[in-house]
């Protein structure tokens, strides 16, 4: 025996080392501890040696802030000017998507819509990684303390990086979405199609889960769905950059993060998201009628009103005659930039809108314009169904620099409008609209 | 501070015998530790396929040539490199594969000079190979993890770690006792 373990010294060595390892490997494989895995000896070890890595990494940066904000300022007037100018044109942009964003908060709070919101986050600095090809954990300067829980989403201004997995008081574990064990429930921006995005253990991330029948093309936008409870709704996560049939019969659908993954420095950790309404406080009240008019169809019909202030049918059946049991009106049927939608109540389904535009996006409606205060002007419609049920529009109720129109362009239009038929006492008990909608009255 | 002579029992160098280093123990100590620390705070921001772990476990395999104290320094770095790898990394993946190395290195340093660059990025290179593979054997078919191989990375990886070992090792040679 002596012999044989004299002769066969370093084998046997190596055999016992490997099977001690193996023996380790299958215990952790078979019993994984609990809270999240985490084994104390990896807390030791990485709690031992952050503290310095916290240190190198802060000098490195004051040094380099010092750097490039104190003495390497080559091109910055330059780069000045070009952002100034960057910035007038994003005003300008900006002007625009307003008026769209404020479209679409009344929408949702119509709907009853709740959104995500990012209430609150935390920023840390990257201080490692896994030192591993297979593994691309990364080691953030943040834990416990800091408020910082595991499944907290992790972002970056352009795009998400991942989740916390291990929280210690002083650092964390993100996993990031190209990790091999990732998971992220994303949507493709344009056609709203839902997948997951999963990471490899090249590092490689792509979408899966939609179906091969689907029409998706490279440069798509990918954002987050929220279906994973983890990271907010519509926040960015990258760009399909290939699509290729994959196995079974969904898509392989190649997508490069936004956050550049690889270069990572500082990150946001989400420590609080909330659910609620979107804030409509700013974009003025709004009124019942409102609410049931934006929920009802409308008739693409058009009133010319003659010198006299009489609405004649020119060619298309008069809107006042074209409710179906209800009043008619017609009304400034516009949105202002800080006002809501002035539409007549009294069970109207129906406004003045020109022909041929009842798909068309919401516009002035013809007879109104819109001022440059945000102010509504309206010339004299046909409205009287809804002056006599009381609720005649006033057109700048809600405009906060708002002009009032004449009560005698009110006064004229209503003598000048077709009778219709008395109107419903209430906007609730209006009947359904129907598609005889804008059939001619009857005489 | 000793320089050992071993006899020559291969017969791929026209030594009569290859010398066998010694280190100190805080040479022992801080450079397998400084090689992982770098791996992991240091990689995010620089090549990621480099493994220093690895390159400083053939340096002290092939520069101590005992397949025993090979293995252990293997098995050492390797646990030491598997503490920082995540979550979802049990302990001994990198372990059992630096054993091997360690090993095979020593093993092979007992046989053929390890002085000269050439022979030194053909032990890198060939080893990394290795490396790989056992890995992926401990991954794909002990713990059936989702590994994937792929031979260019895995062709590239080792061309980058050897050349970068030549450059590694000349510097590490200075911790040499002689």
């Amino acid at each position: 025996m002596d012999t044989f373990l004299g002769r066969y010294r370093n084998l046997v060595v190596l055999a016992a080392i490997l099977f001690a390892q193996i023996i380790a490997l299958a215990v952790q494989v078979r019993r994984p501890t609990e809270e999240g895995e985490t084994r104390l000896i990896r807390i030791w070890a990485i709690s031992a040696v952050a503290p310095f890595e916290k240190a190198v990494v802060h000098s490195q940066q004051w040094v380099q802030g010092l750097w490039t904000n104190y003495v390497y300022l080559r091109g910055v007037r330059r780069e000045n000017r070009e952002l100034r100018g960057q910035i007038e044109r994003m005003k300008i942009e900006d002007a625009r998507l307003s008026e769209d964003a404020q479209m679409a908060r009344r929408i949702q709070a119509l709907l009853a819509f709740k959104e995500q919101y990012v209430d609150d986050t935390v920023a840390a600095q990257v201080i490692g990684t896994s030192g591993s090809e297979q593994s691309r954990i990364l080691y953030i300067d943040k834990g416990s303390k800091q408020g910082v829980k595991p499944d907290m989403a992790v972002i970056t201004p352009t795009g998400i990086v991942g989740k916390i997995v291990q929280v210690a008081p002083d650092w964390s574990q993100v996993l990031p979405i190209n990790d091999q064990f990732s998971g992220v429930g994303a949507a493709l921006k344009d056609s709203r199609l839902q997948g997951i995005l999963k990471g490899a253990a090249n590092g490689a991330t792509t979408l899966q889960y939609i179906m091969s029948d689907e029409k998706v093309v490279p440069g798509e936008q990918v954002i987050t769905s929220g279906g994973d409870r983890i990271f907010p709704k519509g926040l960015p996560v990258g760009t399909v950059v290939s699509v290729q049939p994959g196995k079974d019969l969904f898509l392989n659908i190649r997508v490069v993060p936004a956050a550049h993954l690889d270069r990572l420095e500082e990150v946001l950790v989400v420590t609080r998201i909330t659910e609620r309404m979107p804030d409509t406080n700013d974009l003025g009240p709004l009124r019942a009628s409102d609410i049931l008019a934006e929920r009802l169809p409308r008739v693409p019909n058009k009133t010319e009103v003659d010198a006299a202030g009489n609405a004649k049918p020119g060619g298309a059946p008069s809107p006042a005659a074209s409710a179906t049991g209800g009043s008619t009106a017609t009304g400034a049927r516009t949105t202002p930039p800080g006002a809501t939608a002035n539409k007549p109540a009294g069970a109207s389904t129906t406004a003045a809108k020109p022909p041929g535009a009842a798909g068309a996006p919401r516009a002035n409606a013809p007879g109104t314009t819109a001022g440059a205060n945000g102010s509504v002007k309206t010339k004299p419609a046909a409205e009287p169904a809804a002056h006599a049920a009381g609720t005649a529009p006033k057109t700048t109720e809600h405009a906060g620099a708002g002009e009032t129109a004449p009560p005698k362009a009110a006064a004229s239009q209503h003598q000048g409008a077709e009778p219709a038929p008395p109107p419903e006492p209430s906007p609730t008990a209006a009947p359904p609209p129907t598609p005889s909608a804008g059939v001619p009255p009857q005489p | 501070m000793s320089t050992r002579a071993m006899p020559f029992r291969g017969s791929l160098t026209s030594r009569e015998q290859v010398s066998v280093y010694e280190f100190s123990w805080p040479a022992i100590l801080l450079i397998p530790l400084f090689a992982v620390l770098i791996q992991v705070f240091v990689k995010v921001r620089f090549l990621p396929i480099v493994d220093m772990p690895f390159l400083v476990t053939i340096f002290f395999a092939t520069a101590r040539r005992n397949p025993v104290t090979g293995s252990v320094t293997g098995c050492c770095i390797g646990l030491l490199q598997d503490l920082f790898a995540g979550y979802n990394h049990p302990l001994g993946m990198y372990g059992i594969a630096l054993t091997v190395v360690g090993y095979g290195a020593s093993s092979l340093g007992v046989k053929i000079d390890v002085e000269n660059p050439g022979s030194r990025f053909l032990i890198t290179f060939i080893f990394f190979g290795i490396h790989e593979g056992v890995y992926y054997g401990v991954a794909h078919g002990l713990l059936r993890q989702g590994v994937q191989w792929a031979w260019g990375h895995a062709a590239i990886s080792a061309l980058a770690n050897a050349v970068l070992g030549i450059f590694l090792y000349r510097f590490l040679d200075r911790f040499k006792q002689r």
